[in-house]
């Protein structure tokens, strides 16, 4: 994880934001809210479509390639919101040009197309966020991804989470409860992704502007788990939990490519038992989440 | 994507992997002419379902008489197959596959899935086959070897026959699955699959090696570069109502319950359906719009959600980032127009245009219920389920 990132966590005004895919109407659309949003207008200094460089949209600067946009502007993160089949192909591009930080909103990537993009990046001081998230807000700085910017409040709990949606019910309910958000880091619901529940707990540890993180996962996979083995020595903050899907069928896949309990694995009620057992406040209904870091916090 | 485990065998040898020679089979005459071209004096008779757990259920028969081959054909046809992965209410059987039986010295497990923990494909190679391959890992792990591949160099043959040669198979033997994984890696790679797993992968009388059985499923996001394999989608296996709302860009899983669900998001889908069952409802499916879902979208999942006959109740939740509250609102109505929408309605909106949203359905003069929170949504709506039941019992 680059140092300099650390400051609220991941975001804040003084990135500097490339869109790739910013013609396609997804990403034109969502970069016109991100850059009507807190410091939006100086973040967002370029955007990428191959053969399309030279041209404006929206008076950003368009380029044919990210490494040329990284040249002329010094942008240092990438949004990417370029279609499933060349998706990764964007995440790879944006690394080759050295760009720190990679936030993917792009739903349906083909599973070997990650695999070989995350098997490119070993080694690489790049992180990625997703792909399949909402993306990343550091309320009343910055918002890079499709996130409602007005539902959220500057303030001191992070939240880390698989789900977008479910992202928004969880500020809506720490906003009523007057209980500000550092950060918000939507890490998306695919099976071979960037950032784990564990890699942007630390940063919550670490950041000095967060006082206390919620954990939203669901079932499938072992990442809240292995959150859940870290915290339970590391973590030095109160983390409320909650774990989607404990009435879901095993073997179905929930929507989310990663949401399926396979082989008796990833169960809610193991998770919510590792959580437990790491100190986490754990919520079992999601209409309490923001009631129980309010409980939490007068502890 | 699932596919057939005939459908399975076919892919393997064209890699040139072996299993038994089969056929296809609709009807039992099929079947039986299908066992007198295979010649021999042993058959399998094995239901084709997307299911596993078959020969638990009754779904698989080896006979020695070819009257036997017809009898367990007509058995199995038509039959409704139950086993621990099918649920309760089971699957109907329309295919069979009649193979020649082969003389089994020895039963293996050989897989390739991906370990999402470890973002890597990984094989596995288990001396006790023929068995549910998570009940050896919990009972025998040291009859289990793991190999994680390195996508950028591939699968080491020489590896793999030191890991077989490790787990007690003589070294000709380990050889000869060393290259066998490699014709299975290449196949699982070439095709986009997310599973490919042979088990039993048997060494049968003469020593060699033949896929006794085998499973194959593919990554749905890769279908757009895999057409081929669009040929083989058995829709009969997949839930008519999951079908139609897969052609509108709806997520939609039916369930068991009375308590039908619309919500946007996958997570907040899940999330809506725990608070049901927390509340003492049963929710009757997942479906999630999707994030920037039209008005027509929303009207057809609402048709699709009340062609479910056990239905009580439906709650909507919306939480509106992309998604326009008044959208969701005006889709509704259109569904209400369009069906007869009789069922007590509980809306739950938030976000966007909220307030044009409520007004909409306020002013709309229909059995809707307007919640103010996830919580009181889910209160009232498992409240309407339950006082529907009484009414129309």
């Amino acid at each position: 994880m680059p140092q300099e990132l650390i400051v609220s966590i991941l975001i804040d005004k003084s990135s500097r934001v490339v869109t790739q895919g910013i013609t396609g109407s997804t990403g034109r659309y969502h970069t016109r809210a991100c850059v009507d949003y807190g410091y939006g207008e100086q973040a967002f200094v370029a955007g990428v479509t191959p053969g399309k460089g030279g041209t404006m949209c929206d008076k950003i600067p368009v380029f044919n390639t990210v490494s040329e946009a990284r040249n002329e502007t010094g942008c240092n993160v990438s949004v990417v919101y370029v279609p499933p089949a060349h998706a990764a192909g964007a995440i790879d591009e944006a690394v080759d040009a050295g760009i720190e930080l990679i936030i993917c909103i792009t739903e349906g990537v083909p599973l070997k197309d990650m695999l070989l993009t995350r098997h490119r990046m070993l080694g690489k001081a790049t992180a990625l966020v997703g792909p399949n998230c909402p993306g990343i807000i550091t309320p009343d700085q910055l918002k890079i991804g499709i996130m409602p910017g007005y539902i959220h409040q500057k303030g001191s709990i992070g939240v880390v989470s698989r789900s977008g949606t479910l992202t928004y019910e969880v500020v809506h309910q720490l906003s009523q409860q007057n209980l500000g958000q550092s950060t918000c880091v939507g890490i998306g619901g695919d099976p071979i992704n960037g950032l784990k529940h564990l890699d942007v707990m630390r940063l919550f540890n670490e950041d000095p502007d967060t006082e206390a993180v919620v954990l939203c996962g669901e079932i499938g996979g072992s990442d809240e788990e292995d959150c859940a083995a870290w915290m339970k020595d590391h973590m030095s903050k109160p983390v409320v939990g909650f774990i989607a899907g404990s009435s879901a069928p095993p073997g179905k896949r929930m929507g989310h490519a990663g949401a399926i309990v396979a082989g008796g694995k990833g169960t809610a009620e193991e998770k919510m038992a590792a959580l437990e057992d790491a100190g986490v406040f754990l919520a079992r209904n999601p209409a309490e989440i923001g009631s129980t870091m309010k409980q939490a916090l007068m502890r | 994507m699932k596919i057939h485990e005939y459908q399975a065998k076919q892919i393997l040898k064209t890699y040139g992997i072996s299993a038994p020679s089969g056929c296809v089979c609709f009807t039992v005459a099929d079947a039986v002419s299908a066992a007198e071209d295979i010649g021999g004096s042993r058959w399998a008779v094995k239901a084709q379902i997307h299911a596993g757990g078959r020969g638990e259920g009754g779904g698989v028969v080896v006979v020695g008489e070819l009257n036997q081959v017809a009898d367990a054909a007509e058995r199995i046809l038509d039959m409704t197959l139950v086993t621990e992965q099918t649920g309760p209410a089971g699957r109907k059987v329309s295919r069979l596959l009649v193979e020649g039986a082969v003389g089994i010295r020895k039963e293996l497990y050989l897989g390739l899935v991906c370990d999402r923990s470890i973002q890597r494909v990984v094989l596995i190679l288990s001396s006790a086959g023929g068995t549910d391959i998570e009940q050896v890992a919990k009972e025998w792990p040291e009859a289990i070897s793991h190999y994680p591949i390195d996508p950028s160099k591939g699968l080491d043959t020489t590896e793999v026959a030191q890991m077989a040669s490790n787990l007690g198979m003589d070294a000709a033997v380990a050889k000869e699955i060393g290259d066998l994984s490699a014709k299975l890696y290449a196949l699982y790679w070439e095709n986009d699959a997310v599973l490919a797993e042979i088990n039993p992968l048997v060494i049968d009388v003469q020593g060699s090696l033949i896929a006794l059985d085998a499973k194959l499923s593919f990554d749905g996001n890769a279908l757009f570069r895999q057409t081929d394999l669009l040929d083989l989608r058995d829709e009969d296996e997949e839930d008519p109502g999951e079908i139609r709302a897969s052609e509108y860009g709806l997520s939609y899983i039916s369930l068991d319950g009375d308590i039908g669900c619309l919500v946007n998001g996958a997570g907040l889908a899940m999330a809506t359906m725990d608070i049901i069952t927390l509340y003492g409802g049963a929710p009757a499916n997942f479906l999630d719009v999707g994030g920037g879902a039209a008005t027509e979208q929303v009207a057809k999942a609402f048709e699709i959600m009340l062609e479910n006959r056990k239905l009580k109740a439906i709650l909507v939740n919306i939480f509106g980032g992309i998604m326009r509250c008044d959208v969701v609102a005006q889709g509704l109505l259109d569904a209400a127009r369009t069906v007869e929408l009789e069922l007590p309605v509980v809306v739950r909106l938030e976000g966007a245009n909220v307030e044009q949203g409520r007004s909409l359905l306020a002013n709309a003069g229909l059995n809707i219920l307007t919640a103010n929170s996830m919580d009181d949504a889910a209160r009232k709506v498992v409240d309407a389920a339950g006082a529907y039941r009484v009414d129309s019992d």
